[in-house]
């Protein structure tokens, strides 16, 4: 299938409350035309590439004692046993078990663990893309230290390989291979939109500089339906005094490759970062408020690279908050009630979980955390690609309703996040549900309340 | 050869030889496997205080416990109850001093200046029927939970039928009830040698990986200051 296919088949939806292409049919989506038989090899041949020690210890150590679905907002909200995060990965445990495990010989022989057939396969794409946002709160409560969500995404790179991705994910992560960027932000539009939100906005946005000392990066959703958020960082950067640029080679920091589990796309996307940053001899690179972004490139970056990274990697939080600490980032006090909804990949999994509130405390706000917060907060559901799947909305709804319900019991007046996806997913829930509570980007409200600049 | 020298003989060296080279063939198995080099920038030094979940983990945070605690407290209660009985009952204390003795070339008390300690028969027969009765408890639990029928195999059950085995045998031999006691000491010495013998093939060998896969996690979260 080439990506003429995939563009007309799936057109962009740009005036939807979140970004997506759409195919709302239940289905098992494929992709590629190859026999099944090659679809499970393919699928087992490329989860156990990247099958190293740890894989197989945490493997090895399930005792299916089914604590984890207790902590999946998925489970949770269904009550369905089929959303327990450890059942997600069912049939790669099986193979992991009957094919390649140390006693992989007892257990064909005894035929304890069946051979995993195709149709399996497809019945688990929804379990391993639809109903899992990756958010790893599963990991927290195993008893065995598991890391659960770690192994959907090795599931998620058979997946990938066997072309059994949820199509609208798959198509979004080829347009991001083919295009620079999975919703339509192609250099030539991102230009474009910086030029005339410099215009508009009247303020300067550095592009292609030759030189620089930091080098920021945008997310898709942002560019596409928050470009605000490219303002709010310009002016920041003015206010900071800071010699930085964007970079036409490496602007966009989504990674859908990493989303679908295309291990191949997603290095491909992280490097032309890398090496954008290391053209500009940037010594910081800013990541934007998006989740997955932060862990492709603060956490997964350097493996791609395969040395470290010659520059510092900060989520835009943590490059607000280095600056209040350093008392060069003035703001002015807004007299609200704030409550922080922690994007998972960034809090929870990507460890900048007090970065964000000692910005929030700097503007002065009233924080009202939510219960659980912090590393133990609920997800909105729309991670892990989860929110471009047109067959996840119904059960996205239901997991959301957790959301809204944490937000509400705060009382808090306005509900701020630093990720562009989760604010999507809420923008998306608030329509749906007709909430009366919408959320706000932290890097816009810094911006917004800048001192010495115009309210 | 009757049944009683077939379990305190053969079948004890067979089960032992199985049990210690199948945990080394599983454990070396799965250490030998190749481990990607983690090049990312940890957030703090010191990535290794992250073993301290292999601890930590051991007790359940406070923000699941309201779902989890029927869970935790049958799981901590059988396992508490078996590990009494097997450690602190006078004629298993003997056969382990004896193996101490063998393995080390001391005795226990000699080495630590205390002698092993045991409980009287009638307090680990208390133990053994409070660990039977959770285990019971848990055999319920797994097969009337949706998600617990749903997740488990052959493995759950098997696992769970070779570690009641041992206690309940243990106790009947104790009684002396249903059989002349050579007959239950010989029924309970060949429950244990069968929970040895599968011991490295299904789930109990979590109580090995137990410590590797919290370690890996506490290791890998600590370098990016995850929650944990």
């Amino acid at each position: 299938m080439s990506a003429a296919d995939v563009n007309q088949e799936h057109p962009l939806e740009l005036e939807s409350p979140r970004f997506s292409v759409k195919k709302p049919e239940t289905r098992y989506d494929k992709q590629g035309d190859v026999p099944d038989a090659e679809r499970v090899q393919r699928a087992m041949q490329n989860f156990v590439k990247d099958f190293g020690r740890t894989a197989a210890f945490y493997m090895e150590s399930c005792i299916h004692c089914g604590m984890c679905a207790d902590a999946c907002h998925y489970y949770v909200s269904t009550e369905n046993p089929k959303y327990t995060p450890i059942w997600k990965i069912e049939p790669f445990k099986q193979a992991y078990k009957r094919e390649y495990g140390p006693f992989a010989w007892f257990y064909r022989t005894l035929n304890l663990k069946s051979r995993v057939t195709v149709e399996r396969l497809e019945e688990w794409q929804e379990l391993i893309y639809d109903s899992c946002t990756v958010c790893g709160r599963c990991s927290l409560v195993c008893p065995m230290g598991i890391d659960i969500a770690s192994l959907v995404s090795l599931a998620r790179h058979g997946m990938a390989k066997a072309g059994l991705v949820p199509h609208e994910l798959w198509a979004v992560a080829e347009r991001g291979e083919k295009e620079g960027s999975p919703l339509g932000a192609t250099p030539k539009v991102f230009k474009d939109r910086v030029e005339w939100l410099a215009d508009d906005y009247e303020v300067e946005i550095p592009v292609d500089k030759a030189k620089a000392d930091v080098m920021c990066a945008m997310s898709s959703i942002e560019i596409m339906k928050y470009p605000e958020s490219i303002v709010a960082t310009a002016k920041i950067m003015k206010h900071l005094g800071i010699d930085w640029t964007f970079r036409l080679d490496g602007y966009e920091a989504t990674n859908f490759g990493l989303l679908s589990g295309n291990a191949d796309w997603q290095r491909d996307m992280t490097m032309k970062l890398i090496n954008a940053a290391i053209a500009c001899g940037a010594r910081t690179v800013i990541l934007p408020e998006c989740g997955h972004a932060y862990g492709a490139l603060r956490w997964m970056g350097a493996n791609a690279y395969g040395k470290p990274l010659p520059f510092r990697v900060l989520h835009i939080a943590e490059f607000l908050a280095e600056n209040v600490r350093s008392g060069k980032l003035k703001l002015k006090k807004v007299g609200k009630t704030v409550t922080f909804h922690d994007p998972c990949q960034i809090s929870r999994r990507g460890g900048a979980i007090e970065a964000p509130r000692e910005v929030l405390a700097a503007l002065g706000v009233k924080l009202r955390e939510m219960a659980p917060t912090k590393g133990l907060n609920w997800c909105c559901g729309g991670g892990g690609g989860v929110v471009t799947i047109h067959r996840a909305d119904p059960l996205r709804y239901k997991v959301f309703q957790l959301k809204m319900n944490q937000i509400e019991e705060t009382g808090a007046e306005i509900p701020v996040t630093s990720c562009s996806n989760c604010r999507q997913t809420f923008d998306d829930g608030q329509a749906h549900f007709k909430w009366d509570k919408s959320m706000n980007s932290l890097l816009e409200m810094v911006a917004d309340n800048l001192e010495g600049a115009a309210a | 050869m009757d049944l009683l020298t077939l379990a305190r003989g053969p079948g004890l060296y067979w089960a032992v030889t199985i049990f210690v080279i199948g945990v080394l063939w599983k454990l070396v198995g799965i250490i030998l496997l190749r481990a990607k080099r983690d090049l990312s920038e940890p957030r703090n030094p010191g990535t290794w205080r992250g073993l301290r979940l292999i601890l930590t983990r051991s007790w359940p945070r406070r923000e699941f416990l309201q779902r989890t605690a029927f869970t935790e407290v049958l799981g901590y209660t059988f396992h508490i109850g078996f590990f009494l009985a097997l450690l602190f009952y006078l004629p298993h204390v003997l056969f382990f001093e004896d193996i101490f003795k063998a393995v080390l070339g001391v005795n226990f008390q000699r080495l630590f200046g205390v002698p092993w300690p045991y409980f009287s028969g009638g307090v680990i027969y208390f133990f053994g029927a409070v660990s039977v009765a959770a285990l019971i408890a848990v055999l319920i639990h797994r097969i009337a939970s949706p998600v617990k029928r749903l997740i488990s195999n052959f493995d759950d059950y098997f696992s769970w039928f070779v570690t009641t085995a041992p206690l309940a045998t243990g106790m009947l031999a104790y009684s002396h009830v249903g059989a002349p006691y050579q007959t239950l000491i010989a029924v309970h010495l060949l429950s244990v040698e069968l929970l040895l013998v599968w011991f490295p093939f299904g789930k109990l060998m979590h109580a090995f990986t137990v410590f590797l896969s919290r370690g890996t996690q506490g290791l890998q979260f600590e370098r990016k200051g995850a929650t944990l």
